[in-house]
């Protein structure tokens, strides 16, 4: 086969060595990833939100870094008292552990898409929802229990900096949003799926795809979790 | 390498039936890049007319009764945010990249064509709450198109009560819509092009506004979140930007919060924003050069390469912008380092240009002198930012009229110079007619000339140390009389350039009836939305079959073919795939 370069001279076509040679293949012709339009579409969304998120934390760790006033102790504030002794980070354990549960459920669902196997995976795409909803109602009693009984507020707190509530209501409340919309984006494809539409275009990259988003809302948390509770 | 027909995969086009279908709820990428044309020329016509009552105002102090301090800062903030945001990111983005992606990479359409037209939709959401801040209390936000806290949202800066918030929310919108869009602009050049385009066989116009839509997808959401937190700092109480002060006599409820980082991540967001409105427009410009000089680009693959490292490099920048704001020297270094290195490749992007003209056989049409245009004047803009670029030259010029000359040589003048070019150029195949090339000329002159009479005045204004943002200068002994004599003089000029836009408007629209048919290919063009089989092309763009690309995009004068131009979809025996139409 000759192909024709850019000058318009006729080139036997042959394997171009070293990274002149990624260049050529990732450029060729065909489409640069070998995936769905949809799915190459949400990574390049999640690559945006990945900066969104980024601005937060770094917003954050700067306004932690640059105020005077002494930082909230993350050990006592986010303990719970379970019989009367207060448990450091215990409810935001079991909630994180929900949270990565439910990406293991999203894989087993994703898994199932492609055998075809149209209940199982509906199936675990709604258990996966199900813990992405205990995890925002967790998040609720979190800020309830914060606010009715810890006195912070996002304008400040008895405890130390301003910022501290702040920073955690804004950017937790920004995750639980993103939480709460991937509830509602697995539900609908759960249903799509339990409809048969999948079954019947003989695709289930969208259960894919709906996972992406899924497990990228999951390994924002593990930052957001790392950097709030654990500094 | 194995090949499936990938943009003819999912083609069931939604296909229009009605009016309303066919030209306003249309999911058709042309007609909705024509509206983001429309809607970002509308708003750009508004934010003309408030340079001009700015001009008016510092050209002939005392004389307008209706502008005082208040109105000034609104005018010049709302003058530079509607110029950035809302007409150049628009217009490059949402209207050239919806036209010439999918024709130029031989797609029927966007990937996603209803996500595209929410996309306008929501654009056009944007600009209508930009405008009802004109209507509401207070007027518009007064912060300058910087929005810097403290003041941006302190009681006594114009619009603090509810101009400010809109400015806010509608930023928000406007990246909520473009992110719609540029997802889709981005999936469309990687996944969607016909066969044989290879990425580096695409125009260098897909390819300015490629990157440039990336740089957008990175850098928006560093100013939503500044948005996000600014709005809580207004309407919460919290102190994210806003550090303990005293307001009108009063102790805020802020305390302890950095301004700093503000302009960090509005800069981080700002730099690259300048390269998202220069990038189509390098891409365009190197497009309208190599047609009209009957050349190939030189330099294709160093001209791709050079949008890419320009791309990256853009953010790592941003402090360029903050060197009197207080930072640590080594980060002042660090920043004039890489502001310096940026200028390679943008260099190199000239050099070519001027070598493609070089010996080439240059037609001076409409577009071409607007490409000429843009080249001279991006020259004279880059020059001055590498003045700006060095902190111990940046620290007495900064905030002064030298700036001003600056950025509206490097991206005011020069992005609107290719925006009108390539207007010219690409609208008888949106319409099917010419323009009138006397009108055009007349415009192109006016415009040309009369920015630099404006602008090149103002670098030795900035020289003389005049604060930029100021209403007034009053009677400082540092600014001579004849300041005054010559800011009337640029005022002058400006009104002129402003009009000169109306013979722009009147072309356009005379030449839409008038205008002499124009054929499919007018100016005897390679790249593919000028094989189409119809002028204007129809929905689905191609017919029946998708073009198959054999070349790469600038085959002009090539040895041994019957036209000086050999169209990237004929077949290397001669033959032509697509008929004329
Ligand atoms: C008719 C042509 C134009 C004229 C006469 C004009 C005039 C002005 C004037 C008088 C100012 C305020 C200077 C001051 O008081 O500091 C200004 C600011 C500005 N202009 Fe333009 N301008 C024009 C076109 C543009 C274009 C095309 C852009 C697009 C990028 C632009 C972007 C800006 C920006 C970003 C500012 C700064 C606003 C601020 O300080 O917050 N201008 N212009
Ligand atoms: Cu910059």
């Amino acid at each position: 086969m000759a192909v024709e370069t850019m000058s318009g001279h006729i080139a036997p076509a042959g394997v171009v060595e070293g990274l002149p040679g990624v260049v050529t293949d990732f450029s060729s012709d065909k489409q640069a990833f070998p995936v769905h339009w949809g799915k190459a579409m949400m990574w390049i969304f999640l690559l945006s939100d990945t900066f969104i998120f980024s601005c937060f934390l770094t917003s954050y760790m700067h306004v932690r870094m640059s105020t005077t006033v002494p930082w909230p102790n993350p050990s006592e504030v986010f303990a719970l008292s379970l019989g009367g002794q207060p448990i450091p980070l215990i409810l935001i354990a079991i909630m994180t552990f929900i949270l990565i549960s439910s990406s293991g459920t999203m894989a087993m669902a994703v898994n199932y898409g492609y055998r075809r196997n149209r209940a199982r995976t509906t199936a675990l795409m709604l258990i996966t929802a199900g813990f992405g909803a205990t995890f925002v109602g967790m998040q609720a009693f979190e800020w309830t229990k914060l606010i009715l009984e810890e006195g912070i507020r996002p304008w400040g707190n008895p405890l130390g900096a301003a910022q501290f509530g702040a920073s955690f209501f804004m950017i937790t409340g920004f995750h639980g949003l993103h939480v709460s919309a991937g509830v509602i984006y697995l539900v609908v494809v759960a249903l799509r799926v339990w409809r048969g539409d999948y079954e019947r275009a003989g695709n289930y990259e969208v259960v894919e795809i709906a996972g992406l988003y899924w497990h990228f809302v999951d390994l924002v948390w593990v930052f957001i979790f790392a950097f709030f509770y654990l500094w | 390498m194995s090949y499936v027909a990938i943009a003819d995969q999912h083609a069931h086009l939604h296909d229009p039936q009605t009016f309303l279908t066919k030209y306003v709820w249309s999911q058709d990428h042309k007609v909705i890049a024509i509206q983001y044309m429309v809607t970002a020329m509308a708003i750009g016509l508004v934010a003309i007319v408030l340079s001009m009552m700015m001009r008016l105002q510092l050209g002939f102090p005392g004389t307008f009764h209706f502008i005082n301090p208040s109105n000034y800062y609104q005018f010049v903030t709302m003058h530079g945010m509607i110029m950035v945001v809302y007409l150049l990111t628009a217009l490059f983005l949402g209207g050239f990249g919806n036209y010439l992606i999918p024709l130029m990479c031989g797609a029927r359409d966007m990937v996603f064509p209803y996500l595209n037209m929410v996309s306008y939709w929501v654009y056009l959401l944007a600009v209508l709450v930009l405008v009802a801040s004109f209507f509401v209390p207070g007027g518009p936000t007064g912060a300058g198109w910087t929005l810097y806290p403290p003041q941006a949202i302190l009681a006594g800066t114009p619009g603090a009560d509810w101009g400010i918030t809109l400015m806010l929310v509608s930023l928000a919108i406007f990246i909520v819509g473009f992110t719609m869009g540029g997802l889709n602009y981005v999936v469309t050049v990687l996944q969607a092009r016909c066969r044989g385009m290879t990425l580096m066989r695409m125009p260098l116009s897909v390819w300015g506004i490629f990157m440039a839509t990336i740089l957008a997808l990175l850098a928006f959401p560093a100013l939503l979140v500044s948005a996000i937190m600014m709005a809580l700092d207004n309407h919460l109480g919290t102190s994210f930007f806003m550090p303990a002060l005293m307001s009108l006599g009063d102790p805020t409820v802020h305390k302890g919060g950095s301004p700093l980082l503000f302009q960090h991540l509005f800069w981080f967001f700002g730099h690259p924003e300048v390269y998202i409105v220069a990038l189509p427009a390098f891409g365009i410009v190197s497009d309208l050069i190599s047609v009209n000089a009957r050349r190939h680009i030189f330099g294709y693959r160093m001209m791709v390469w050079a949008i890419v490292a320009i791309g990256v490099l853009s953010f790592v920048v941003w402090a360029h912008h903050m060197y009197v704001s207080g930072m640590n020297p080594y980060f002042g270094f660090f920043f004039a380092t890489t502001t310096l290195i940026i200028a390679i490749p943008t260099a190199l992007k000239v050099y070519n240009w001027v070598l493609t003209l070089w010996r080439g056989d240059v037609h001076l049409t409409v577009p071409m002198l607007f490409a000429i245009g843009f080249v001279f004047t991006f020259i004279n803009g880059g020059l001055t930012g590498l003045f700006l670029g060095n902190v111990t030259v940046d620290v007495p010029l900064s905030d002064t009229y030298f700036v001003v000359a600056h950025f509206h040589m490097v991206m005011g003048v020069s992005p609107v110079l290719v925006v009108c070019g390539a207007i010219y150029h690409w609208y008888p195949k949106m319409t099917g007619r010419m323009t009138s090339v006397t009108l055009g000329k007349l415009h192109f002159w006016l415009t040309f000339l009369g920015t630099y009479a404006i602008f090149l005045p103002m670098h030795y204004l900035g020289i003389l140390g005049l604060p930029r943002r100021y209403f007034a200068m009053g009677d400082t002994y540092f600014i001579p009389q004849s300041v005054q004599e010559m800011n009337a003089a640029i005022s002058i000029a400006a009104l002129f350039v402003a009009a000169s836009q109306l013979i722009f408007l009147f072309n356009l629209a005379w030449s839409l009836k008038h205008g002499k048919p124009a054929g499919g290919n007018p100016w005897r063009a390679t790249t593919l939305e000028w094989q189409t089989p119809d002028t204007p092309p129809r929905h689905g763009n191609w017919g029946p079959e998708l073009p198959v690309v054999y070349r790469w995009a600038y085959e002009y004068g090539a040895p041994g073919y019957k036209d000086d131009f050999v169209p990237q979809n004929q077949p290397p025996d001669g033959r032509v795939a697509a008929k004329h139409g």
